[in-house]
């Protein structure tokens, strides 16, 4: 059987007599692109913290990367990568300077900071710009070199968030080639967007809808079963009954 | 006479190192919804600024319904409503206050306007009295704009109303703005996402600071020069690699569930061609068709012709 990175059973998040997060479950398979999408305010981001470890359930379980949410957050910070389309790079650091600050954030020897990064830069093509300022990059390059840091340290799983927002489709593109390639490696990505042609390019896809997943398969299937032509409209017809909105 | 008149407008930052608009001209028709296409760091919000006049321009030169941005700016605020791309209403007023604030800076009151507003703020009323910070994101967006409209302005600037937004508000929003044009309110609109400029009169499509494209968005997809051809397989990453290696093909991006691509040389069969060349790849579940131009596909096409 192929292995699972994130098992969530039953899992709910409460805030006063608020089920942000309802009861939900699913599971995720190594090296697997999964699409977390939802109206805002569906919960997402309320999941997506508890798995990252850093809000705790009300009740239910899970386990990220085999470690369990409630008493392991430490663990599970160490062994996931994450990226929000609100930069995490510090622009007042160089290129060369923000991947040996997050190396050594998560605790990986000189020697091993300093083979990665060169390599990394090779690949980036970012030759030139290692003792530039972040802040001098343009925005296409940024999120490239802030994805290839959220998964410096070779983390079991990626969380994604809102990672291609505002960019030019080229550069669109061009950064979902990366995740591609994450996943090729073995990295699982665990991804939101609000780009419906992206939830295409996921292996699978969950759709929340005011707390609760409505949906959860392939997008060939989803298209299938709501007789969609893509998921813009499997996601609407899911999400219009949604009784929510917030952020 | 033009709404809105823009004549070879460049705008530089950083004492002229940052060239953010280069050279930009163009014209919105009286009544009309004009969208602004593009990504960030495209120039949007700068020509919004110049033209809600904000920010100076370093050349060039602009009008709205007439009036010059630098020379009239008094008379230009009192008819223009602008709703930034940033959440700029005062959080810890209420919905109510900040509507009631607003309608007073321009000497008229929430009553006087209100058939412009009634369907849009309807859906604020149960929330009349919770503070602006407290608000979702689909409601602050709704607040945004019922204040940019309170002075029943004659030009509404929009700068990307629905980034962020999810399908089901950015559809509700578009519904929203169908219906002020109608009003005979002018609209100039920004968005980075492509799927919205169908739902323009007419857009502009735009990148690093100057205009590729400006008409209405039919003839933009009908300008697209060549064929264009979706394909797909059971491996569309493999095939994505395997048809950017083959030599007959002159571009190919991942476009949802298909890739598009475009041939170096057409001789009208493509679609067997790169059937054969998938299959001979060793992939299944192959599917090629022609296929028309999208919005994006025409901004791709475009931007790779800048580049190069």
């Amino acid at each position: 059987m192929a292995e699972q990175v994130i098992v969530c059973k039953e899992l709910t998040k409460r805030f006063g007599d608020f089920y942000a997060v309802n009861n939900i479950t699913f599971e995720v398979t190594k090296g697997e692109i999964f699409g977390f999408l939802g109206a805002n305010g569906a919960g997402k981001t309320t999941a997506m913290r508890i798995l990252c470890g850093l809000s705790f359930p009300t009740s239910g379980t899970a386990t990220v990367a085999g470690f369990d949410v409630y008493h392991q957050q430490d663990q599970i910070k160490r062994n996931i990568g994450y990226m929000s389309q609100k930069f995490s790079l510090y622009e007042n650091l160089t290129v060369l300077e923000n991947i040996e600050f997050y190396g050594g954030v998560y605790g990986l020897s000189r020697q091993v900071i300093k083979e990665r990064s060169n390599e990394l830069i090779r690949t980036l093509g970012l030759e030139r710009e290692a003792k530039k300022l972040v802040g001098e990059l343009p925005l296409g390059w940024k999120q490239k070199l802030a994805f290839s840091v959220a998964i410096f340290h070779r983390p079991q799983i990626v969380f994604l968030d809102e990672p291609t927002g505002g960019v030019d489709p080229v550069t669109r593109r061009q950064f979902w080639d990366m995740i591609y390639e994450a996943a090729a490696t073995g990295i699982t990505v665990f991804v939101t967007t609000h780009y419906m042609d992206e939830a295409e390019y996921c292996n699978r896809v969950t759709i929340m809808v005011d707390g609760k997943i409505e949906a959860l398969d392939a997008p060939q299937a989803l298209k299938q079963r709501f007789q969609a032509e893509n998921m813009e409209e499997v996601f609407y017809q899911l999400a219009r009954s949604a009784k929510r909105s917030s952020d | 006479m033009d709404a809105v008149v823009l004549d070879g407008i460049t705008k530089t930052y950083a004492g002229g190192k940052i060239l953010a608009v280069d050279n930009v001209s163009l014209t919105v028709k009286p009544g009309e919804l004009f969208g602004l296409i593009g990504p960030d760091g495209a120039g949007k919000t700068s020509i919004f600024r110049m033209l809600t006049t904000l920010l100076l321009a370093d050349k060039g030169t602009a009008t709205v319904q007439g009036l010059d941005v630098v020379k009239d700016y008094r008379q230009i605020r009192k008819i223009l409503g602008y709703m930034p791309g940033k959440f700029s209403l005062y959080q810890d007023l209420t919905v109510h206050e900040n509507l009631t604030f607003f309608a007073t800076l321009f000497g008229t009151t929430i009553e006087e306007n209100y058939d412009i507003i009634r369907d849009i703020y309807e859906q604020l009323k149960p929330f009349s009295d919770r503070r602006a910070g407290k608000l979702s994101g689909g409601m602050k967006q709704k607040l945004a704009l019922c204040c940019a409209l309170i002075h029943k302005p004659e030009v509404l600037f929009l700068d990307e109303p629905t980034t962020g937004v999810d399908v089901v508000s950015r559809r509700e929003f578009w519904d929203i703005l169908a219906r002020l044009k109608n009003m005979g309110i002018t609209i100039l609109v920004s968005t980075p996402y492509m799927d919205e400029a169908s739902l323009c009169e007419r857009i502009a499509l735009i990148q690093a600071g100057s205009i590729m494209q400006i008409d209405t968005p039919d003839k933009i997809v009908h300008s697209y020069p060549v064929r264009l051809y979706a394909a797909k397989s059971a491996n569309i990453y493999g095939l994505l690699k395997d048809m950017r290696d083959n030599a007959a093909v002159e571009s190919c991006f991942a476009f949802g569930e298909y890739l598009h691509l475009t041939m170096k040389q057409d001789k009208g069969n493509a679609v067997a061609d790169l059937e054969a060349f998938a299959r001979q790849k060793g992939h299944t579940g192959i599917a090629v068709k022609e296929i028309s131009p999208g919005i994006e596909d025409t901004f791709i096409r475009l931007m790779n012709q800048k580049n190069q």
